[in-house]
């Protein structure tokens, strides 16, 4: 059990420094999923299954697949790849570097002045996940779901507006006849 | 016996029979298509033609491997491994007898959701790979459809878990036992197999690669067994949907007089055969319609059977 935690982590860690290494924004996302699933399995083998299944459902599977349609779209090629070497040179890259290097030393600092806990694997299925979610963590949910619906009513209402631009554009000739509403074109602030 | 062996031999031989039945079903489909279009279908090699997937087999292994000098080589030979992985994986949770189940997850409902999540890479990535336009739209086709029919897959499966009380699937099929889910989760259910058949991207939910408008969609540059993979995991793909609807709604193994793994094995086999049936009966609508049909229409209808069933279930408590 142990052993399989120790592999995945160093799984998970090797492709996340993929992830930011690699010049080609595709493969980067290949990577970027491996590492997902890993955090996944690590959260399934610290007894959290329903969080292990909704990483990969909602992260692995439903927000990459977002990131990977508008790299589609983009159509990046090989002077992407030469860009992003170019970017990424020597010098970019040494001040965060060093910056998170400190970081690192002060996180094993912490850690090992802890006492060694050994780890606790208390099971955690879906009917607590649920009661915690919707019993003291009820406003986080609410809060969560307004700001989801309003990502949705601004989506909505772009989306709006370039239908009526592309309207406009497509017939000239109603330009001229300003009071005359456009057919199929919804009334009210747009 | 051993459980370790017991195990082994279990899933051995779930992978040889779909691996078989995946074969078969070629060779199911083209009589059965020919059957209702009032043709013959394959009738020549072996009796009733059986041997027509055998014949399919040597041409595609015996076919050049070729891969298009501008593809993207490893993202190209990954894509296709994927879908028949993640599809072949998905069978673990399967109840297919009581006591006859490779893994016995108490999150079943969300790992195979995971799981159908993940084979969407397999289609997206190859039409990305192949670096062909058609297959890019195939691709793109295939993403957004998958991203908007997923949503409410999940949802219209929470019926079902609301009703048993678990996301175990050997739990869910014991919990039919009285009554099939499919009477009072008959909404969940149509919902699920609409969903299932834009998952699989069969017909008539085949826009990723509509042969009229993108000659093979996100499978044009693949030959050989490469292209094979993609078929086979098709033939898995639509199996699993059928073997989840008979899980989830239709009692899995309960039946009277006949064994239980006989009483699946019927139920899985009808669903496979209404399916093929639906690609004979039913047009492709255009790609446009098919999202905004699934986002305006049947998003909210899922929503709708969802609050029903927990306000029935609530109710009911009280």
């Amino acid at each position: 059990m142990e052993t399989a935690f120790y592999i995945v982590a160093v799984i998970a860690v090797l492709t996340t420094l993929r992830v930011v290494t690699h010049t080609n924004a595709v493969h980067a996302l290949i990577y970027f999923i491996v590492s997902l699933l890993a955090v996944a399995v690590l959260f399934y083998l610290l007894g959290a299954p329903f969080v292990a299944a909704l990483e990969v459902i909602i992260y692995a599977g439903a927000i990459m697949v977002l990131f990977l349609f508008v790299i589609m779209m983009l159509n990046v090629g090989r002077e992407q790849d030469e860009q992003e070497r170019a970017w990424t040179r020597p010098g970019v890259w040494t001040g965060p570097g060093l910056v998170s290097l400190v970081l690192l030393g002060i996180l094993g600092w912490v850690l090992s002045e802890r006492e060694q806990a050994p780890v606790q694997t208390h099971y955690v299925g879906p009917e607590e996940v649920g009661i915690a979610l919707f019993g003291p963590y009820l406003i986080a949910v609410q809060l969560g779901a307004l700001l989801l619906l309003a990502g949705l009513v601004g989506a909505s209402h772009l989306r709006r507006h370039e239908r009526r631009t592309v309207m406009s554009e497509e017939r000239p000739d109603t330009e001229t006849r300003e009071t005359k509403p456009l057919p199929g074109g919804r009334g009210g602030a747009g | 016996m051993n459980p370790i062996l017991q195990s082994f031999l279990l899933i051995q031989g779930v992978l040889i029979g779909l691996m078989t039945l995946a074969g078969l079903l070629v060779w199911i489909e083209r009589r059965l298509l020919a059957l209702w279009q009032d043709r013959l279908g394959p009738n020549r090699c072996g009796p009733f033609g059986i041997l027509i997937f055998v014949a399919d087999g040597i041409k595609m292994v015996t076919k050049e491997d070729w891969i298009p000098p501008t593809a993207d080589k490893p993202v190209f030979i990954l894509a296709p491994a994927i879908i028949v992985v993640t599809a072949l994986l998905s069978f673990a949770i399967i109840p297919f007898a009581p006591g006859l189940v490779i893994l016995d997850l108490n999150i079943g409902i969300l790992f195979f959701l995971g799981l159908s999540s993940m084979g969407l890479y397999s289609t997206v990535l190859g039409g990305w790979a192949s670096n062909n336009k058609y297959s890019l739209l195939g691709g793109l086709r295939m993403s957004a459809q998958m991203f908007s029919y997923e949503v409410f897959m999940g949802l219209s499966l929470m019926g079902v878990v609301i009703l048993s009380g678990s996301l175990n699937l050997r739990e869910i099929v014991e919990a039919q036992a009285g009554m099939w889910f499919v009477i009072p989760q008959f909404l969940g259910f149509l919902i699920f197999m609409i969903a299932g058949l834009a998952e699989t991207h069969r017909l008539p939910f085949d826009m990723p690669e509509a042969e009229s408008e993108l000659i093979a969609g996100y499978h044009t540059e693949y030959s050989s067994l490469k292209f094979g993979m993609f078929f086979v995991g098709e033939y898995v793909g639509v199996t699993l949907i059928s073997a989840i609807i008979v899980t989830l709604f239709f009692g899995g193994w309960h039946g009277p007089v006949l064994p239980p793994f006989v009483w699946f094995f019927l139920k899985t086999s009808a669903f496979i055969i209404f399916f093929i049936l639906l690609r004979a009966a039913i047009p492709r609508p255009r790609f446009d319609q098919l999202l905004a049909w699934g986002w305006k229409f049947i998003l909210p209808l899922a929503l709708l059977n969802l609050i029903i069933t927990g306000a029935i279930v609530l109710a009911r408590g009280n």
